[in-house]
């Protein structure tokens, strides 16, 4: 169980136990303080309860006359009120500390950082990113369900990330278990949220108020990249999309730009503003994500068509209908998509 | 009070009045006995319905990727299951047993308001039939989860009208639980026996006094927020509609200033039960009664100020959470000295282990788990990792099972004897008692462990890349050991009627006036209305030379 529980640092380990942030590091500790304080009152407990079972059983049948009859101690009643008191009062205390250490303000980053800041919309039932600023630069890229943030290395200037959290319907929570606490998205309101991490790789989470039908479906992918790698990241994002040249290629976009795709989802294009939906993810660099339908499957070409074809054959319920596309269509489609890197 | 007049005392008719006449006994009654047995019997239907939609659920989650229940009905099952445990067998429940002793306990003939409590009755009941109405509506039942967070529950997100039945259900039975408190405030305070002073009344007539005021004053907010929720739903009105500038967090403070309260209204009268059964079955005096009976006015009021630590990932300020934090906490002293005191009352006492001790020895030692989990998750810092996961569910069923459950179990296996004039079969008791707490430890303890692991509640199902699938196995096992338990319950209710030993007017040699009567208690409760001395007429009527009101 403790292997299970501490277990190394695969991404299909979402453990509290295993933090990876500093705010994850010190609500651990603080988990494991607290264990230690409550574990120690239930011992105990159960073991005057066990020992005052296992006295009063050996009186039992002994005689037939009742027991002494206490009707109370003041002495002992204040103690027992007075000593429970003190622990209350040290952990209202430390809690007052971690409390502090993991929500700092969002509008003061640590000198000498270079903070990202994101907006993060929920939707029913996946997550819109919008890149606001890095390191001071303005960045305006849309993507979805895939958040890249870089790392922040030992020793040098630290890269907290703030969250700027969203909702374009109902409730929901924004929670990636290794990289801290989770914050809710409301509709009407803007939460914040401070995400830093210590590690590179690959962190998973998922939406943690019930939003509908698929919330057991809107996950979540944190991808911790190296400063370079992110820049790479921003950079790629930050194009807009491939223009085809190629004559079938063309045709394909072309039957794209005619199909009702176009009034959900939106591909950034240099000439073109006809793909600008916005009540479906941003489709510009689909390709560079490794998942789709907000991580439950893979983002392969047989998995796309088939998504395309039923949304609700893989997650049913999903708010994106299936349009009956013809196998001319269906194949003009996914050849787009598939081209969008 | 018609039918003290019309019935006999006596049960010596030979023929037996045909089943119409009897079904309409019951129908039109307003003895508290009656209500009192029918809201129990209400609870017991609505429990097997809760618990097999439960077992259901479990299935679902066996492995990753069922596909047993569709995602809606998983939904809504989680829905009707939270909204059925705590309104349509926890209250009704814990106030069946209530109506039933509380007037036996105080000396009384009947309760303040005999037709009010009727009416409390079939409100609570009409009000359940109009939620599991929504079978029948298009859409069917609501999908919103117990607490229906807006906007989900806005036309936008739910358009049939299973929300509607839901909260017109929830209003309806509100004003019958509403009814119910209020007159247990006016049995208690007008209708004690002679001698019975504020000071003296049985421990359990003392909580359900307070479990009473914080009902009159939390149950209002509850049904002016449902209704606000159909003043948007039928009347166009904005307030929890985000799309038109209402406030989903306005929604959450004004449930939760009831659903916070609502957990200690579910657990407070199981607190005054245990503090009956044992001290009876320990063969000793309650310790500390004054210091109990200020704790659990100490519970109360202080609870009315921690609902918002249902929410501290809502995002409100550090101040607030802390306040919200520090609330909490304090909670947890008046209830460790309860506990305190109930192991002192055992220590030193004269163990009798008979059932409704073995449920009350499951209280105290699963109780003061789901009470520390409940510290674990006051830390906000802690809550904001393991809220809304299974790491919560794992915790308030600790409390209400652990705690609410057992104390009922405790409180039925003691009364009933009263109630029929049987015993409950000892040994199905005890075949109920050992799958039940062994089923509850394996489907609970691995919950706080998928939830440390990062598995949200409220997912119907999950991927294989999750390493949750183990801990969800072990409790859908626990679940299917468990589930046999209610059965034996519900078997040993029925046949003991018939099967069981007779009981006699005192069969456990108890200390409240509820024994002084026969089993089952005439109509009129007592022929002469008793004057009591003290907090345990019946021991100062056993020891003359040594009675309680010397020492109170």
């Amino acid at each position: 169980m403790l292997a299970l529980l501490a277990a190394a640092s695969q991404p299909e380990n979402l453990s509290i136990l295993s933090p990876a942030s500093p705010s994850a590091e010190s609500i651990k500790g603080l988990l494991i303080l607290v264990c230690a304080i409550t574990g120690g009152i239930l011992v105990l407990v159960e073991g005057i309860l066990i020992y005052a079972l296992v006295r009063s059983r050996r009186r039992a049948g002994r005689d037939d006359a009742e027991p002494p009859q206490v009707y109370g101690s003041k002495p002992i009643e204040i103690a027992w009120t007075v000593a429970p008191g003190i622990v209350v009062f040290v952990l209202v205390l430390l809690v007052g500390r971690v409390l502090w250490e993991v929500r700092p303000d969002a509008d003061k980053p640590p000198p000498g950082a270079k903070p990202l800041y994101v907006t993060v919309v929920g939707h029913q039932w996946w997550w819109e990113y919008r890149y606001d600023s890095y390191d001071g630069r303005e960045l305006g890229i849309t993507t979805a369900n895939e958040l890249h943030i870089p790392v922040s290395e030992p020793g040098k200037p630290p890269r907290p990330v703030y969250l700027n959290l969203q909702s374009a319907d109902v409730c929901h929570s924004f929670w990636v278990p290794r990289l801290g606490g989770k914050t809710d998205l409301l509709p009407g309101r803007a939460n914040t949220m401070w995400l830093q991490a210590d590690q590179t790789g690959l962190f998973l989470g998922q939406c943690a108020e019930y939003c509908g039908t698929q919330h057991a479906n809107m996950l979540l992918r944190v991808v911790v990249e190296s400063p370079e790698e992110f820049e790479r990241y921003l950079a790629e994002e930050a194009k807009p999309a491939i223009d085809p040249t190629e004559k079938t290629a063309l045709a394909d976009k072309n039957t794209f730009r005619s199909l009702s795709c176009v009034n959900c989802h939106t591909i950034r294009d240099k000439q073109d503003t006809r793909v600008n939906g916005t009540f479906g993810p941003d489709l510009t660099h689909l390709m560079a994500r490794k998942t789709i339908a907000s991580g439950m499957v893979e983002n392969t070409p047989e998995n796309l068509r088939k998504w395309v074809l039923s949304p609700n054959s893989i997650k049913p319920g999903c708010l994106m209908s299936g349009f009956e596309l013809n196998e001319r269509e269906m194949n003009s489609v996914i050849g787009y998509l598939k081209s969008l890197k | 009070m018609a039918t003290a007049e019309i019935e006999p005392a006596a049960t010596a008719t030979p023929s037996p009045p045909p089943w119409t006449a009897t079904l309409h006994e019951w129908l039109v009654t307003v003895d508290h006995k009656k209500i009192g047995v029918l809201y129990v019997l209400m609870a017991v239907f609505f429990l097997l319905i809760g618990g097999a939609a439960a077992l259901l659920m479990r299935i679902q989650l066996w492995a990753p990727q069922l596909t047993f229940l569709p995602p809606i009905t998983f939904n809504q099952f989680f829905t009707l299951h939270g909204t059925t445990m705590v309104f349509f067998v926890g209250m009704p429940v814990l106030i069946g047993i209530a109506n039933y002793a509380i007037p036996l306990m105080i000396g009384a003939r009947d309760m303040a308001f005999p037709r009010m409590n009727a009416f409390g009755f079939w409100t609570t009941f009409f009000g359940a039939v109009l939620v599991y109405f929504s079978f029948l509506v298009p859409g069917g039942p609501p999908a919103i989860g117990w607490f229906a967070y807006a906007p989900l529950t806005e036309n936008s997100f739910a358009r049939g009208p299973g929300v509607d039945c839901w909260a017109l259900g929830l209003i309806v039975s509100g004003i019958g639980t509403t009814t119910g408190a209020m007159n247990f405030i006016a049995t208690i305070l007008c209708m004690r026996c002679p001698g019975m002073t504020l000071r003296k009344v049985p421990f359990f007539v003392w909580v359900m006094f307070w479990t009473s005021l914080q009902i009159v004053v939390v149950m209002p907010p509850l049904t002016a927020a449902l209704t606000m929720l159909e003043f948007d739903r039928q009347l166009g009105a904005h307030f929890f509609d985000t799309q038109a500038g209402g406030s989903a967090y306005l929604w959450q403070h004004l449930f939760w200033f009831f659903g916070h309260p609502e957990v200690y209204i579910l657990v407070l009268p199981a607190f005054g039960m245990i503090s009956e059964v044992v001290p009876v079955f320990s063969r000793k005096v309650l310790f500390g009664y004054e210091f109990m009976a200020a704790a659990t006015a100490a519970i109360v009021v202080i609870s009315l100020g921690v609902w918002a630590h249902h929410m501290f990932s809502v995002g409100m300020s550090r101040t607030l959470d802390l306040f919200f934090v520090a609330a909490t906490m304090l909670v947890s002293i008046p209830t460790g000295i309860k506990l305190f005191n109930w192991l002192a009352t055992v220590y030193g006492g004269k163990l009798v282990l008979k059932s409704p001790m073995l449920f009350a020895l499951g209280f105290l030692s699963m109780f003061v788990i789901g009470g520390l989990t409940g510290v674990i998750l006051a830390c906000a810092p802690i809550d904001f990792q393991v809220t809304d996961t299974y790491f919560v569910v794992g915790h308030f069923h600790w409390v209400l099972i652990g705690g609410t459950l057992f104390g009922v179990f405790s409180a039925i296996h003691y009364w009933y004897p009263k109630v029929t004039g049987r015993m409950l079969s000892e040994r199905l008791a005890r075949w109920q008692f050992w799958l039940f707490i062994i089923g509850f430890i394996v489907t609970f303890a691995p919950m706080h462990i998928a939830g440390i692991l990062g598995m949200p509640r409220r997912i119907y199902t999950y991927g294989s890349d999750r390493p949750w699938e183990i801990w969800n196995q072990i409790a859908t096992i626990g679940a299917l050991i468990q589930a046999p338990s209610y059965l034996i319950f519900a078997y040993n209710l029925v046949v003991s009627l018939w099967k069981g030993d007779v009981a006699g007017d005192d069969p456990w040699d108890a200390w409240t006036l509820e024994w002084a009567t026969t089993s089952p208690p005439p109509p009129y409760n007592f022929a002469v209305i008793p004057t009591v001395k003290s907090r345990r007429p019946l021991w100062d009527l056993k020891h003359p030379d040594d009675p309680d009101w010397k020492y109170e």
